[in-house]
């Protein structure tokens, strides 16, 4: 890597880039989200919509979800205070969780599927797929990056912080979803 | 890697290069292949109407392809990647004294992803059906529906995977440079202090970030519309006679979500373009540009209001006509910053010392055309004035001047002006001002007589004009001397690459700082620069980018990175800050 | 030389544009709506464009010459005057205020209808229009998409008592001079945009809505609607004849076209 940064070291106040990086891209993905909400919430208003059956099992998604930032946060903290063991622990409970959250959503899938609710069914579903779809790709790409990046403890800081924020857009979409 | 791992072989040198440079040329010369495409189906769009059926080969559903992919790929393919991907990658870094990008992989990365996203979209020329002809707005359901308009199989679906691959590469771009600018600024370069090149392309991809999610989304839903049968934006329809099982969806959705990025991308081009014409026009007039502090405020107001003015495109589509109140107010309150633009180039020229040098020419052609490309958005602008206006030519002639010609004559003088610094080499000058001359005239004999053909109410995606009854007889001549322009114009092109071709290799040997400007690209210490640009230490920045003519200065420009003894222009600049 | 001609180049791009635009060969078609409202608000913006456009391109023009590199010259080292800034600001905010007030002023007559006015509906699909007319109740029948077919080509709700004396017509659309009327506008397939250059006034037919646009056809004649939004292969040749008559031949021609009783089937 290029020494890019040296000379900043005037500015008193040094943000590492990819913190900056980082922020903005939560920024874009807020847009994204804003963007499918505000079609679901226009959508929501035609007479063909109908509501859709929630699966018990997204509580319990959501449940899974909350520990696992839990779990990465308290790793978070532990890497701070370099004790790395009890660091790599929470890393792997956190990793264990998001697996299961990722499998428990598309579980939800399938129960929704059993019970004939399809992708083109109604909007309602429609918009179920593409919501938990488009926040579980950011979930397995934020997984993929971090298998590259996480030995790197700057790097998995980062990780965390984008793991909250997947954590809080679920719990968004998922009262959203709860609630019509 | 280290700075000095240029041996790491032609692979990593010229093709996986991470160096921001490399980046930049190769961005540049995929736009400008892929735009040189653009321009031919544009010529087969004029042979069409200037003669129209003297052409076996032509039916409406391949014009109607053509047009639409021409639209697609000038706006996005080219334009776009040009000014970030090209502009952005070489200027930014060089302009404000950093090694490289925040994320010289992720860049490198970028360009990767733009390239497939173009191999996708010109993938759907071979395709059976052939690429997608619902109009480059891709409105639903035409775009959506299987039979509605050519291309609705493999094409559509093609080029919405096209532009959501696009998506990633400018945001890996976009994410880039706006953290490079807030990171990497070298000692000395405070925000104030950088050169309006980089302003532009800084605000626009901070706009381009914000605006190609909602693009993202709408594509993304069209394409379950299309590929999937959801109704996301299609209602109950009967199309050829058949109902079709769709129900309840709303085509207006579509249209806001694809404007709320369609015109911040507008903005997206013209900004960097504006931040360049700025530069050309101030180092060639020897003159500091005029107001800059006023002309960076007026570039981030236009990306502020940029973003609440999208309705202006829907004025006759349906939506609440009570919105056009709303969305005529803000669209006309971005001419004001848009007019002090132009009021600041021209000042810069006032009491210049004018040297018409290529760059500087279409740095003239650039006032001149954003002058009638952007007056003549007020009356689309103006709610009722747009109604009988609303998808005529003079929309045609409005966006072509202001968003293609007014962009590529800051795109070609920027060309022309870091060629030298790029290649080491001059451009021909006499080739071009031949490439320029044509350029500008034709572009007005071109455009110019559309906004009459507009106000007359000739509507514009036509394959021919028979059916209108209220054409004046000479209308054909006209559409036959609009082509004639047109494909001058584009054989002028042609000119041009083979002069960046030619001269590449054979070109005049340039000096490190040919147009004697004062910004830190132009004080490197080898030219080209080699990959982390600088020597052993980065430059210290001393003064801002525009200390040309200092009273009391010994030459008529002073680099930024020269020490400052009191001297009027830099302090008087800043005690203004 | 080059500053000669530069200079040169632009006054006469501005002289061509001038002459083009006065020579009138390509000007509105004459107006045959009561909308010269909306022509006086296009008129104000040209004009205040067209000054802008000229001054500012001759402008340039002075610039160049005047300001052209001189060896021994040197440019005046000026890099702000805030005083020329804030009276270009006010200047151009004058200007916008100008073009834009009317224009308001017209468009909030152009979205109020009156209410005496005649409701005609307007059909488009790829590629012709269809109309609509009341019949003796004044009240067009409601219609449902889901209902159209081969043989209710407008989806007509039969069972709504008002759509039995419905009037269609499938090739012309008849208007009664000087009388207001209403348009329902409606699209079986893709958009459309019902556009009558002659009236000034244009609207995107979307499947699923009704969109509205009023006017007062002041002159008999025969005039022409085209489509304005990209609909397919056949967008260039969506169009029908426009023919506004006296009140009386007007009704001549309704009484021949069929009715809803008479032709529809569910």
């Amino acid at each position: 890597m290029i020494a890019n940064h040296g000379s900043n070291g005037h500015r008193e106040l040094f943000i590492a880039p990819g913190r900056v990086g980082l922020w903005l891209f939560l920024g874009v993905a807020t847009m994204v989200f804003a963007a499918l909400v505000s079609a679901y919430i226009v959508r929501m208003g035609s007479a063909d919509w109908h509501g859709l059956p929630k699966p018990g099992l997204l509580w319990v998604n959501t449940g899974i979800l909350l520990l696992s930032s839990a779990a990465l946060q308290w790793a978070r903290l532990r890497e701070r205070q370099g004790d790395s063991t009890n660091a790599r622990l929470g890393v792997i409970a956190g990793a264990v969780l998001s697996a299961l959250f990722l499998l428990g959503q598309i579980w939800a899938w399938g129960v929704l599927h059993r019970l004939g609710y399809f992708l083109a069914t109604n909007p309602s579903s429609s918009f179920f797929y593409l919501l938990t779809g488009v926040h579980g790709l950011h979930l397995v790409g934020g997984l993929i990056v971090a298998a590259w990046t996480v030995r790197s403890p700057e790097r998995f800081q980062l990780f965390v912080t984008y793991w909250h924020f997947l954590t809080i857009v679920w719990v968004v979409l998922f009262t959203l979803i709860v609630l019509t | 890697m280290s700075l000095h791992n240029n041996h790491g072989g032609f692979w990593t040198k010229y093709i996986f290069s991470q160096d921001h440079k490399v980046i930049a040329i190769q961005y540049t010369i995929t736009a400008l292949l892929i735009g040189l495409f653009g321009l031919v189906l544009s010529w087969v769009l004029r042979l069409q109407l200037g003669f129209p059926g003297s052409f076996q080969f032509l039916n409406p559903g391949s014009y109607y392809q053509i047009l639409t992919q021409h639209g697609m790929i000038m706006i996005v393919y080219l334009l776009t990647a040009i000014l970030l991907g090209g502009f952005g990658n070489y200027l930014i870094p060089l302009m404000i004294g950093a090694r490289d990008m925040a994320f010289p992989f992720l860049n490198m990365l970028s360009y990767w992803v733009y390239l497939l996203s173009v191999i996708v979209l010109m993938a759907a020329f071979l395709v059976p059906g052939g690429p997608t002809g619902a109009g480059w707005t891709l409105y639903p359901p035409l775009s959506a529906l299987p039979n509605a308009a050519p291309g609705s199989g493999w094409g559509i679906k093609l080029m919405l995977i096209s532009l959501v691959i696009f998506i990633a590469a400018a945001t890996m771009g976009g994410l880039n440079y706006v953290t490079t600018v807030l990171q990497c600024r070298t000692k000395g370069m405070t925000l104030m202090r950088m050169p309006l090149s980089v302003w532009g392309i800084f605000i626009a991809s901070v706009m381009a970030l914000f605006a190609f999610p909602a693009l993202f989304v709408g594509g993304v839903m069209l394409l379950l519309d299309n590929l999937l049968g959801t109704s996301f934006f299609i209602p109950t329809v009967t199309l050829l006679g058949q109902q079709l099982p769709r129900e309840g969806g709303n085509p207006l959705l579509f249209q806001h979500l694809f404007w709320y990025f369609g015109h911040p991308e507008v903005y997206v081009v013209i900004l960097p373009a504006m931040g360049i014409a700025s530069d050309l026009i101030s180092t060639h007039s020897r003159k500091p540009i005029f107001g800059y502090k006023a002309m960076v405020i007026a570039l981030a107001a236009i990306a502020a209001i940029g973003f609440i003015v999208w309705a202006h495109h829907m004025f006759v589509s349906g939506m609440n006509p009570y919105f056009g109140f709303f969305f005529a107010v803000s669209t006309l309150i971005i001419a004001i910053p848009s007019a002090v633009k132009v009021y600041n180039w021209l000042l810069t020229l006032w009491r210049g010392n004018i040297r018409f040098t290529t760059p500087m020419l279409f740095g003239i052609g650039w006032i001149s055309t954003f002058i009638i490309g952007g007056l003549t958005g007020l009356p689309l602008g103006n709610v009722i004035a747009d109604v009988p206006l609303h998808d005529t030519y003079f929309v045609v002639g409005h966006f072509h001047l202001v968003m293609g010609v007014a962009a590529l004559m800051a795109i070609l003088g920027g060309i022309y002006h870091w060629f030298p610094k790029v290649t080491g080499r001059m451009l021909n000058e006499t080739l071009g001002k031949l490439h320029f001359w044509v350029t500008f005239v034709g572009a007005y004999m071109i455009f110019f007589p559309m906004f009459l053909l507009g106000i007359l109410g000739v509507p514009r995606r036509y394959f021919d004009f028979n059916i209108l009854g209220y054409l004046p007889p000479q209308t054909g001549l006209l559409n036959i001397v609009i082509t004639v322009a047109a494909l001058t114009v584009g054989a002028v092109q042609l000119l041009f690459l083979g002069n960046l071709i030619w001269s590449a290799l054979k070109g005049k040997k340039a000096e490190a700082n040919p147009w004697q400007a004062t910004t830190l690209e132009w004080q490197t210490p080898t030219t080209p620069p080699p990959h982390g640009n600088w020597g052993a230490e980065t430059p210290t920045v001393y003064r801002w980018a525009y200390d040309y003519s200092v009273p009391g200065a010994e030459r008529d420009f002073i680099p930024q990175n020269v020490p400052a003894p009191a001297l009027v222009g830099a302090t008087r600049i800043e005690s203004t800050l | 030389m080059q500053a000669t001609l530069t200079s040169l180049v632009l006054v006469l791009i501005v002289v061509g544009a001038v002459v083009l635009v006065a020579s009138g060969i390509w000007w509105f078609t004459p107006l045959a709506s009561n909308w010269s409202e909306i022509d006086g608000a296009l008129l104000i913006t040209l004009a205040v464009i067209g000054i802008a456009f000229v001054v500012l391109n001759l402008f340039l023009a002075y610039l160049v010459l005047r300001y052209r590199h001189r060896e021994q010259g040197r440019a005046q080292f000026i890099p702000d005057n805030p005083k020329i800034e804030k009276v270009l600001i006010g200047v151009t905010a004058l200007g916008i205020v100008i073009l834009l007030a009317p224009g308001l002023f017209a468009y909030s007559r152009f979205i109020s209808p009156p209410r005496d006015a005649l409701t005609i509906e307007v059909l488009g699909e790829q590629w012709r229009w269809s109309y609509r007319y009341p019949g003796p109740d004044g009240k067009l029948g409601r219609a449902n998409p889901k209902l159209i077919s081969p043989k209710n080509l407008f989806g007509i709700d039969l069972s709504d008592p008002a759509a039995q004396d419905d009037i269609l017509s499938y090739t012309e659309l008849h208007l009664p001079v000087n009388r207001p009327v209403l348009l329902h506008i409606r699209a079986k397939d893709v958009l459309h945009s019902f556009f009558i250059p002659s009236f000034r006034a244009k609207m995107d037919a979307v499947p699923g809505m009704v969109t509205h646009y009023w006017f007062i056809p002041t002159r008999e004649g025969k005039f022409q609607a085209v489509c304005a939004e990209l609909c397919g292969i056949g967008h260039h040749r969506m169009q029908s004849p426009v023919i506004v008559e006296s009140s009386e031949r007007f009704q001549e021609w309704l009484a021949k076209q069929p009715t809803v009783a008479a032709t529809v089937k569910p």
